[in-house]
């Protein structure tokens, strides 16, 4: 359960590029209009990447301890289904009032 | 301030926290996304979102993260002159950050759309601007450990508080990965 090394400054570097390109692709998909049928589930699938990638080597869970990290995907979890379930909610309930 | 499995206690109870976080902007996102396309009158997300600029702001935020990594790897090693070097240029990179919402936020209201306007206006300015609260406190912050670096009083042995720092300030650039996506580019 202790804590471990953290990443090294290469890391840290070749992580921030990585970044940057999913930044540029994710803006690039945007402008693209043969992208536009596809456009949410990349930009959420590119979004979920470098999110993942900020938590595990910036925020050093990868590296640290487990209770860390269930401290943090719990509640971040719970949100998501929350989010999840409102949108069910409120959009289920505009289709029942529209009849679509 | 090690606890009886090896943790840091402060590291433990800022994680918890940072958890509680995910819901407050959680909850935030949701009603943003809840009241989207809902506004009956303009101005739309269409007519003010300024994507190359909001591309912008992004970029410096992540470089942000990166500075202040590499402010944690010099503390850590005693470099305080780095340390000092790197705090102050993360600092600054989210004072950057903090002038672009500035510039867009008068922006919109330049062109009718305020925090009464319409639904997305409400939505809209509740949830940048409660990020851009959270972006101020962390400015605050580092700006607190940049003085104390530069008094000397900042060493390895106080890299616990400055990993803690870190960690806010990583934990705002996820939710900015997360707005900048559902509110920005998904409209």
């Amino acid at each position: 359960m202790s804590e471990q090394a953290h990443a090294t400054t290469g890391t840290y570097l070749r992580i921030a590029a990585i970044l940057v390109m999913i930044t540029l692709i994710e803006v690039g998909v945007f402008y693209v209009p043969a992208f536009q049928p596809a456009l949410v589930p990349v930009l959420l699938v590119l979004s979920a990447l470098k999110f993942v990638l900020v938590v595990l080597f910036y925020m050093h869970l990868r590296f640290d301890s487990r209770l860390f990290a269930f401290l943090f995907s719990g509640p971040l979890l719970l949100a998501v289904g929350v989010m999840i379930g409102l949108l069910f909610l409120f959009f289920g309930a505009v289709r029942v009032r529209t009849g679509t | 301030m090690v606890n009886s499995m090896g943790l840091d206690n402060r590291k433990m109870a800022f994680w918890a926290f940072i958890g509680s976080e995910c819901l407050l902007f959680g909850s935030l996102i949701s009603t943003y996304l809840i009241y989207k396309g809902k506004s009956v009158v303009g101005p739309f997300p269409h007519d003010v979102l300024n994507i190359p600029f909001t591309s912008f702001s992004t970029f410096d935020l992540l470089m942000s993260s990166l500075a202040m990594v590499l402010a944690l790897a010099a503390i850590q090693r005693g470099d305080l002159k780095q340390g000092k070097l790197w705090l102050f240029v993360t600092a600054f990179l989210g004072l950057v950050f903090l002038g672009g919402q500035v510039y867009e936020f008068s922006s919109f209201v330049h062109e009718g759309l305020g925090l009464t306007t319409n639904l997305f206006g409400s939505t809209f300015f509740v949830l940048t601007g409660t990020h851009g609260a959270h972006v101020t406190v962390g400015v605050i912050w580092l700006l607190t450990l940049w003085v104390q670096a530069l008094r000397g009083k900042l060493g390895p042995n106080q890299a616990i508080t400055v990993e803690i720092t870190g960690l806010y300030w990583h934990f705002v650039d996820v939710v900015w990965i997360v707005i900048f996506t559902l509110v920005y580019l998904i409209q």
